[in-house]
């Protein structure tokens, strides 16, 4: 899977340092921080995520990652700072407004609306649905043909990520994986230009972790999604990203091709500790 | 032992008007508790303002009609006073806000300073006289087979579960639309109905009033029936037993707080009948239990039956098993 690192142009020009300006960014960010008491949880200064790219965020555990994620969608209220979504403004906003925007999130523990049905899960996720209104409501004819066509796109989405066979059963039956299969379909049901993934690899059997994998690659090369995951699984990072951020303490202390991100010295520092002893060179590129 | 009796009571007290405020109500709550997930421990408030703004505008020359829908503005108005502020915050604060404005109502309701108005502590009289008015079934007992009504019972109780009918077929046709849908995605996370572009707060402002208001309905029906109001029949306890007939009957199912409500009803009444015939026929002896007791004992009664719900089917009667055992998070 690394020739479709490869592939992607856009960003072979851009240099490798924390901060750097990306030729089409669709999420910009400045000067944004969070804090939980005294412990400043989150403190970008600027990043940029390029549009049509899987853009990866690691960083060791505590470095803000969820934070980050948390406040950029409206789940969490930041202490100051401002970032822009396809142009538009996005600070203060509520998160279903975030999402109704195109930017839709899902979360490291999967939120499987467990008593209600797979299809269900899914048709609830289409936006602008007119039977959502109390007063439309009881009146099925104001709605049964929006919401045939819904049924009819979620039944596709369910095809395409193997879980027909389980559409009328509760999502709360679903196993780990399968729960971030459907919370991955879910969120293209809001047809979002952006998906932020929190840890989509966690708690997911190998098997299925390719074939995860190969669904958020496909939302990149079918869809035109922008993709941003935060992982911990650095063999998927390294495998699927066009780019990767590293975080630590809140900052970002790194970016690059997935390649210079490993030899990074400041990652390096990040993950094992700045007290580790410099080791050779070749220990570093091998 | 008059066994007819015992069923005569029985289903006098499921079918009976404070039967049927109390499903109205429960209803009401099925909406909060049973599909939004809200918990709403102060249903009884809801009830209490909606009886009293019919009542205090009867008393003040308006009609009736007039009155209940005084008493439905008054339940909007205390589901968007409670609802605005503690729908923000997590479940819990609801749950605390609501119980202590049910019981802060009733202690208003009768307070020496709002006298003049509701009638304190003695009350208001005379509330459902337009309604009896209307009564077009003429004077005199009706025979059901096992039960006689009088003219006047049979006019409250089909105008009574009439409104159980309407507020079952809303409630079928809110839930089983994409509103619905929504609703019950909050009750499961309300933070993944949120990420999905759900605007979760407007949503439960929305349960809260609607809930509160057929909430109400119960209340204006209860108080018509009983041709009067005290501020003390609106008790906190009214709020578990609307949670008992809703649990009894199964929470989040359509009917489940009809189904809980005849239940309850018949077997507070039924039971209450056969204490007091046993205890004539002389089964039991004073040193175990007086008259004075069966009302306390029915109570028993009704905790038995739900423990022994609870044990075999946790679900309630008309819940599904598979829904109760996911209900883990």
């Amino acid at each position: 899977m690394s020739d479709d690192t490869t592939a992607y142009t856009p960003l072979a020009d851009v240099a490798a340092e924390p901060g750097v300006a990306k030729p089409d960014p669709l999420l910009k960010v400045d000067d944004v921080t969070r804090a939980f008491g005294g412990l400043m949880a989150v403190d970008v200064s600027h990043l940029e995520v390029q549009r049509g790219a899987i853009t990866a965020l690691i960083g060791p555990n505590g470095a803000g990652k969820s934070t980050l994620f948390n406040v950029l969608t409206g789940f969490d209220r930041p202490g100051s700072g401002r970032w822009w979504f396809d142009g538009k403004k996005m600070a203060h906003m509520p998160a279903y407004r975030v999402a109704r925007h195109g930017l839709v999130r899902t979360f490291q523990l999967t939120k499987a609306l467990s008593r209600l049905t797979v299809l269900e899960n899914l048709q609830l996720a289409a936006t602008g649905q007119r039977g959502e209104a109390i007063t439309a409501a009881v009146f099925r004819p104001l709605w049964s043909r929006q919401e045939r066509a819904i049924r009819h796109r979620a039944d596709e989405l369910l095809e395409r990520f193997r879980l027909d066979h389980l559409r009328d059963e509760f999502a709360g039956t679903l196993s780990g994986g399968q729960r971030k299969l459907l919370e991955l379909a879910r969120a293209l049901m809001v047809q979002p230009t952006m998906v932020m993934l929190d840890e989509p690899m966690a708690g997911v059997n190998p098997a299925l972790t390719q074939s995860l994998l190969e669904h958020i690659v496909k939302l990149r090369d079918e869809e035109g999604l922008t993709v941003c995951f935060v992982e911990h699984d650095m063999d998927a990072v390294m495998g699927i990203s066009d780019w990767v951020v590293c975080l630590a303490e809140g900052q970002v202390i790194a970016e690059g091709p997935p390649q210079s991100i490993g030899t990074n010295p400041a990652v390096i520092d990040a993950y094992l500790g700045k007290q580790h002893g410099t080791p050779p060179a070749e220990e570093l590129t091998s | 032992m008059n066994f007819e009796l015992i069923l005569a009571n029985g289903l006098h007290g499921a079918l009976g008007a404070t039967a049927i405020a109390f499903i109205l109500a429960a209803i009401g709550l099925n909406i909060h508790f049973g599909y939004t997930g809200l918990l709403n421990f102060g249903q009884v408030g809801f009830m209490l303002v909606g009886a009293y703004g019919a009542a205090v505008s009867v008393e003040f020359g308006l009609s009736l009609w007039l009155g209940i829908l005084v008493g439905i503005a008054c339940a909007v108005v205390l589901a968007l006073i409670l609802g605005i502020p503690a729908l923000r915050l997590r479940a819990d604060y609801l749950a605390i806000s609501t119980i202590a404005a049910g019981e802060a109502l009733r202690l208003f309701y009768r307070s020496d300073a709002a006298e003049p108005v509701t009638g304190g502590v003695f009350g208001l009289t005379g509330v459902g006289r337009d309604f009896y008015d209307l009564n077009p079934i003429p004077r005199g007992s009706y025979d059901f087979g096992v039960i006689e009504m009088t003219s006047r019972e049979v006019w409250t109780r089909s105008v009574g579960w009439g409104l159980v009918l309407l507020a079952v077929i809303l409630v079928y046709f809110l839930i089983h639309s994409p509103w619905g849908r929504v609703l019950r995605s909050i009750r499961e996370d309300e933070d993944a109905a949120r990420s999905l572009g759900k605007n979760v707060y407007a949503y439960k402002l929305q349960s809260l009033v609607l809930g509160g208001v057929i909430g109400s309905i119960g209340g204006i029906l209860w108080v018509v029936h009983r041709q009067s109001v005290t501020p003390d029949g609106f008790d906190p306890v009214v709020t578990f037993f609307l949670y008992t007939m809703l649990v009894l009957g199964g929470a989040g199912r359509v009917l489940g707080p009809v189904i809980g409500g005849l239940l309850f009803w018949f077997i507070l009444r039924s039971f209450e009948t056969f204490l007091d015939e046993a205890m004539r026929a002389g089964y039991i002896p004073a040193a175990i239990m007086e008259p004075a007791d069966i009302g306390a004992a029915r109570y028993v009664i009704v905790g038995i039956g739900l423990l022994l719900l609870m044990v075999y089917r946790p679900q309630g009667i008309l819940g599904k098993r598979k829904e109760m055992v996911l209900d883990v998070r």
